[in-house]
């Protein structure tokens, strides 16, 4: 669970989250949309204390992210920023190991092993775990950065704009994939998304944000629904239930 | 050939380490024993005192060099870029002209090792300490450094030119690294700086595998990235400044030393890197002196070479785009 009161942040004199309030329950993929500039990735890197929180309070799972010790949030939430340009020496096995490191301080127990091991067979990456980081496409690489976002074994997973450089089948499943560690593992997983479609797909939630504001939230139905998607976006658009799901034709 | 198998990319990081070590080995037994004559106790005192030298410069310039490229996400800066070198010039500048070249060389060596040591340190420490008080930007950092080692620079050349030329020779003996006017009192305070920290940086081998990921990464897997990073800039520092004040500045040779362990290390981690690094410096700075001194008959200008020689490989590095 993830609880946000009174949020605002203000860099060099403009305001980029205005008195954001908001609580997400537990479990469930929550998606976060909203035009660039919104504050969606400012917010999202406040949560994950990446930023410090300037006023206002936050906690994930009960925990304060301002006065918890930062190693013992690690074992709370886990966070997957746009392109974390990783040092490229290094292969997939020891990537993904490094989730551990909260658990273990990088000194990997019999038990980190067997978790990255399944770990990386979840995520389909046991045929390249020998692999250098920096031999591996970039839907792989995104794979493996995710693999070791999971592999951290927290009950809730950040994910800053997954999607951006992978094709649709890789976006599908990776999108597919978030919707697995919910349902099956029962994890948090809020994540920033720009393809308002792939939200509509997988999400439970939508948290929708303007000028950095929230400027709706709720069920993905209750959502998606021309009105407001034109609020937020600013254009008109068409929604469509095409084959059983709710689509937004955006594009034309 | 050993050294082939270890640049093809082949063999497992142990297994190049174990070569990197025997190539380390077999210089340093070069060293000691090639062209032994006379007093043999003699000699072998003479020439391990200067052989404990370069092992000592070796592996701190190293492991400084390392941690710092860790620390920075860039693998042509090193931490001589913080200024610290033209900082020692600039305080043997300082001092000849003060007290003219008869009254420097008449310095105590260990009060000159340890006004040298500290005033590095501190430097360095003023210079972080007021950042990490804010959001710390290691660009910034960076900059201060380059700005400041620009100003000692020239305000040495600028002492330099109100010299009697007889000083000038002075300060130009001792702003050359050299490894033969080491004191065996100092070498002991040097050792002792280097191996405690060479101690602390491998017992943080770990976090330093995952300071290489960026902050944002770092701080994700729970590492308190500010505390963290000033403890390892203070490191560097201190390994830097007792290497520079045991030896005088060698500016180069922390690229050379990094970008060959790049190529034999085959990996990122530190576990490999920090002795991969190490025993690549004492290749470096003990064959190279061996090659020196029997081979091409030459003494006491390594300095020279490895500067040279990293010199061009830092140009080589900066032509090629390499960045990372």
């Amino acid at each position: 669970m993830i609880d946000i009161s009174d949020v605002s942040l203000t860099l060099g004199g403009s305001v980029i989250l205005d008195q954001i309030s908001l609580t997400l329950p537990k479990g469930g993929v929550t998606a976060l949309v909203g035009p660039n500039g919104a504050g969606k990735s400012s917010l999202l890197s406040l949560i994950a204390r990446l930023r410090p929180l300037q006023t206002g309070r936050i906690t994930v799972d009960g925990h304060p992210i301002d006065t918890t010790p930062t190693r013992q949030l690690a074992k709370v939430m886990a966070i997957l920023r746009q392109d974390p340009g990783v040092a490229s020496r290094l292969r997939v096995a020891e990537l993904v190991g490094f989730g551990r490191f909260p658990h273990s301080g990088g000194r990997l127990t019999a038990e980190d092993r067997r978790i990255v091991a399944e770990t990386l067979e979840r995520f389909d990456l046991t045929g390249l775990a020998s692999r250098f980081i920096d031999t591996l496409s970039g839907g792989q690489r995104q794979r493996a950065l995710v693999a070791m976002t999971f592999c951290q074994g927290t009950g809730t997973v950040l994910l800053d704009e997954p999607l951006n450089n992978l094709d649709m089948f890789h976006a599908r499943e990776l999108m597919r994939m978030l919707r697995k560690i919910a349902d099956e593992h029962g994890k948090t997983v809020l994540v920033v998304l720009h393809d308002i479609n792939h939200a509509a797909a997988h999400a439970d939630r939508i948290v929708a944000m303007k000028d950095g504001r929230i400027a709706a939230a709720g069920d993905t139905a209750s959502i998606i629904r021309p009105d407001l998607l034109e609020m937020v976006f600013g254009f008109p658009m068409q929604v469509e239930t095409i084959a059983g799901r709710l689509t937004v034709l955006h594009h034309a | 050939m050993a050294e082939a198998a270890v640049l093809s990319g082949a063999a497992s990081p142990a297994r190049r380490l174990t070569l990197t070590a025997a190539v380390a080995l077999l210089a340093c037994a070069a060293y000691m024993t090639i062209g032994l004559r006379g007093d043999l106790a003699l000699g072998l005192e003479l020439r391990g005192l200067r052989l404990g030298a370069m092992i000592c410069v070796g592996v701190a310039v190293a492991v400084s060099t390392v941690v710092f490229q860790t620390l920075t996400a860039n693998r042509i800066v090193t931490p001589s870029i913080m200024g610290l070198d033209a900082l020692y010039i600039f305080c043997q500048t300082a001092l000849v002209f003060a007290l003219t070249g008869l009254g420097f060389a008449g310095i105590d060596p260990r009060l000159q090792f340890f006004g040298n040591f500290f005033v590095m340190t501190g430097l360095a420490l003023a210079l972080f300490l007021p950042l990490l008080g804010r959001r710390l930007d290691l660009g910034l950092l960076l900059l201060t450094g380059v700005v400041l080692g620009l100003l000692f620079r020239s305000l040495s050349v600028l002492l330099a030119r109100l010299f009697d030329p007889n000083d000038f020779a002075v300060l130009q003996g001792a702003v050359f690294a050299s490894f033969s006017r080491t004191r065996p009192d100092l070498l002991l305070i040097a050792w002792l700086i280097t191996a405690a920290g060479t101690v602390v940086a491998w017992r943080m081998r770990h976090v330093l595998d995952v300071v290489a990921l960026g902050e944002e990464a770092a701080v994700g897997l729970g590492v308190s990235w500010r505390s963290v990073v000033a403890g390892l800039l203070a490191l560097v520092a201190a390994l830097v400044a007792a290497a520079t004040a045991l030896v005088g500045p060698m500016a180069f040779l922390g690229l050379l030393v990094a970008s060959i362990t790049d190529r034999v290390a085959g990996t990122g981690r530190h576990a490999v890197l920090l002795p991969a690094a190490a025993l690549v410096a004492v290749v470096v700075l003990v064959g190279g002196q061996t090659v020196l001194q029997h081979g091409l008959g030459g003494e006491g200008t390594l300095a020279i070479v490895v500067e040279f020689i990293g010199g061009i490989i830092f140009l080589v590095m900066l032509f090629a785009g390499v960045r990372r």
